[in-house]
């Protein structure tokens, strides 16, 4: 199954529904996401904290259309209550898929410079 | 934003979520709804928000910082008390554990991320739709709640007056009467009064009128003026009952009458006169025997019968000092149980068997009514009433109008009652009316109307009718007595009774001569008045009562005629 990363027709979406206020909400979203990947990175031992992180996570990149990150950020939400897995890794997975996604949403950014 | 719901009324919207991404998103497609918009990060700010600004609906995320979405609900729905504000919870919660402490919170609905717009405006105009009729509901039951007092207020209102005119008798006052009404039984359309006759018998009336609340109240007041003014004035019962009966057939609706149980105790004569229209059976209590006499409904309620077809015929029945006339409405005996079965007569007939103190007779019924059915109905009227000796006679106070300045004082009348109108017409509240235009003698207008009335009786009912009153002797012979009085009341065709008055001054006040002829045959006069005074027979004691009442008594002609005299001192 190919792994969809951004969903375009979610931010063309948006961009209906937000108006002038699009540009604003993709860099609330970008600096948001920013300081929850730092979150996570620090509570690696913490399964509770990442739970929690990762549920308001997969809220707003679901909202978002980063559709491989909300799935991530789903797995590490379920797997933090069993907390047998290794959670390191899944952080991992979404530290990289962050930096993936990162790069789109500063284009899609471009488009409305001011 | 064409393609939305049309939005109904801007709202106003608290937006709780701590994702400032989210947060933006919601609020912008809120704004773009038409509503205006608040926004917390929080659920304490949520919470302190909400005091502020009373928006009229909350979307609420479920895990937030500080304190989360379900316990800022929990306080919200507590603060908004009767008020519906719809909690929607932001949540991409799948486990139904979540859903459901959502719920419990007091949430109302769910709004899934992603968020979809179409689906976010249709949510919030259903719960603006839920939230309208919630406040019609609220408003609603205010105003139910409001015409409820209104209406209370009123009844209380229209029970304070109606108590004033139906407390005016001795329905409290006497020590012979017990009763149980409910205090608002007259909005149930019972109704009870209790007065003395000139006399001293006493009237009691127990009606109950159709229908309930204040329709079934507003006849109570006429019946009981008319009863209270008559039964001053001295009148009996069947013109008591003509009055009420025309009185109720006038004002009241078809669809509105009254049953009544209508009846005159006379401790003097030891007898109950009772008239029942409708109601249960009361009973008469001979407490010697045990045995219960029942007092059946022969006529039709009041009120419902043109004048012509009324029938005021009454039956009198002897009592005994201690005997005790016992009238109930009939919520005693339709009282229902779980199975719509009624309490009935019978069941109210082994009460009566299986009382022991007649005093707790009330007691022992209502407890057989609760076990019965297990909760009390509020038409539930009872009365009781014991003849007791001694009542001291009563004059009828509140009828004089004038200051005294102009009394009479010499002069005489004479009448003559013939057959036609002995059948039907009672003349003694008017000739006491009369009698009473002289100061001096209402005083003793009690002695003067019990004279009165013995003797106007013995005049109809020896004397122009010819009965023997050594029939009384025997509750049989009572019986009989009455029954032969009727018959021949009715085929009367000559006979009179002449009434003659006079009055005149004397030195220290007046005097006045009441003399009553009757066409009978007279009786020997030796013989009768050779009897010793006695009080305990059924027959003769009107005469040792007007020789214990009135000053000088003389029979002259035979006995076809009788004589009474009644002085008074001048008026200071």
């Amino acid at each position: 199954m190919a792994e969809i990363h951004l969903d375009p027709d979610v931010l063309s979406g948006l961009q209906e529904v937000m108006e002038s206020e699009y540009p604003k909400l993709l860099d609330t979203f970008l600096d948001d996401s920013q300081k929850r990947v730092e979150a996570l990175r620090k509570s690696r031992d913490d399964a509770k904290a990442l739970g929690r992180i990762a549920h308001s996570f997969k809220g707003s990149s679901g909202n978002l259309g980063a559709v491989r990150l909300a799935q991530l950020c789903q797995r590490l939400e379920v797997e933090s209550v069993g907390s047998t897995a290794d959670l390191g890794a899944l952080v991992d997975q979404i530290d990289h898929e962050f930096a993936l996604v990162r790069p789109m949403y500063e284009s899609e950014r471009e488009r409305f410079q001011l | 934003m064409s393609n939305l719901a049309p939005v109904l009324e801007p709202l106003t919207i608290l937006i709780a979520e701590d994702s400032a991404a989210d947060l933006l998103l919601l609020s912008t497609i809120i704004r773009r709804q038409g509503h205006q918009v608040l926004t917390a990060t929080h659920g304490a700010q949520a919470v302190e928000v909400f005091t502020r600004e009373r928006p009229q609906l909350v979307l609420m995320d479920a895990l937030m910082p500080v304190m989360d979405g379900f316990e800022a609900a929990r306080r919200i729905k507590q603060l908004a008390g009767e008020a519906l504000v719809p909690i929607i919870f932001l949540t991409s919660l799948r486990e139904s554990e979540a859903l459901a402490q959502c719920l419990d919170a007091g949430g109302d609905d769910f709004l899934p991320k992603p968020y979809n717009p179409l689906i976010l405006a249709a949510k919030i105009n259903a719960m603006d739709r839920l939230r309208r009729l919630q406040a019609t509901v609220l408003q609603q039951r205010d105003l139910i709640a409001k015409h409820h007092n209104y209406l209370l207020h009123e009844q209380r209102a229209a029970k304070a007056v109606f108590d004033k005119v139906a407390h005016s008798g001795c329905i409290n006052a006497a020590p012979n009467i017990r009763y149980l009404q409910s205090p608002y039984a007259l909005f149930n359309g019972d109704l009870l009064l209790a007065a003395y006759t000139p006399s001293g018998d006493m009237h009691v009336l127990l009606g109950d009128f159709t229908g309930h609340g204040l329709p079934a109240a507003v006849g109570a007041m006429p019946l009981a003026e008319v009863f209270y003014g008559m039964t001053a004035k001295g009148y009996g019962l069947a013109q008591t009952l003509r009055e009420m009966n025309a009185k109720l057939k006038r004002i009241l609706p078809v669809d509105m009458f009254c049953c009544a149980t209508l009846m005159c105790l006379s401790a003097e004569r030891r007898v109950v006169e009772v008239w029942n229209g409708g109601m249960p059976e009361g009973y008469v209590h001979e407490v010697a025997t045990g045995k219960r006499t029942p007092l059946v409904s022969r006529h039709l309620p009041l009120g419902v019968l043109s004048a012509e077809r009324f029938n005021d015929s009454t039956e009198v029945w002897p009592m005994a000092l201690g005997d005790r006339v016992f009238l109930l409405s009939d919520g005693v005996l339709d009282t229902a149980d779980v199975n719509d079965q009624l309490f009935g007569a019978e069941r109210l007939q082994q009460v009566f068997a299986a009382n022991r103190e007649p005093d707790r007779l009330f007691e022992d019924i209502e407890q057989a009514l609760a076990a019965f059915r297990g909760q009390a109905r509020d038409d539930v009227s009872m009365v009781e009433i014991t003849l007791q000796a001694g009542e001291p006679l009563r004059a009828a106070e509140p009828m004089y109008a004038d200051s005294g300045q102009s009394c009479p004082l010499d002069w005489s009348v004479g009448f003559e009652f013939r057959a036609q109108t002995l059948k039907s017409y009672n003349p003694l509240p008017y000739l006491l009316q009369l009698l009473l235009e002289i100061h001096g003698l209402r005083k003793q207008s009690g002695a003067l109307y019990s004279v009165m009335a013995e003797l106007y009786s013995n005049a109809l009912e020896h004397g122009v009718l010819g009965l023997d009153s050594g029939l009384k002797l025997d509750a049989r012979g009572f019986a009989e007595y009455y029954h032969q009085r009727n018959e021949r009341l009715a085929q009367l065709s000559s006979g009179y009774v002449r009434v003659h008055v006079q009055v005149v001054p004397t030195p220290t006040g007046g005097k006045m001569t009441l003399r009553i002829d009757d066409s009978g045959p007279g009786f020997d006069v030796e013989q009768v008045l050779a009897r010793p005074l006695d009080v305990n027979r059924l027959s003769g004691r009107g005469l040792s009562l007007v020789r214990q009442l009135s000053s000088d008594v003389r029979w002259l002609d035979g006995g076809r005629s009788v004589c009474v005299e009644f002085y008074w001192e001048a008026l200071a």
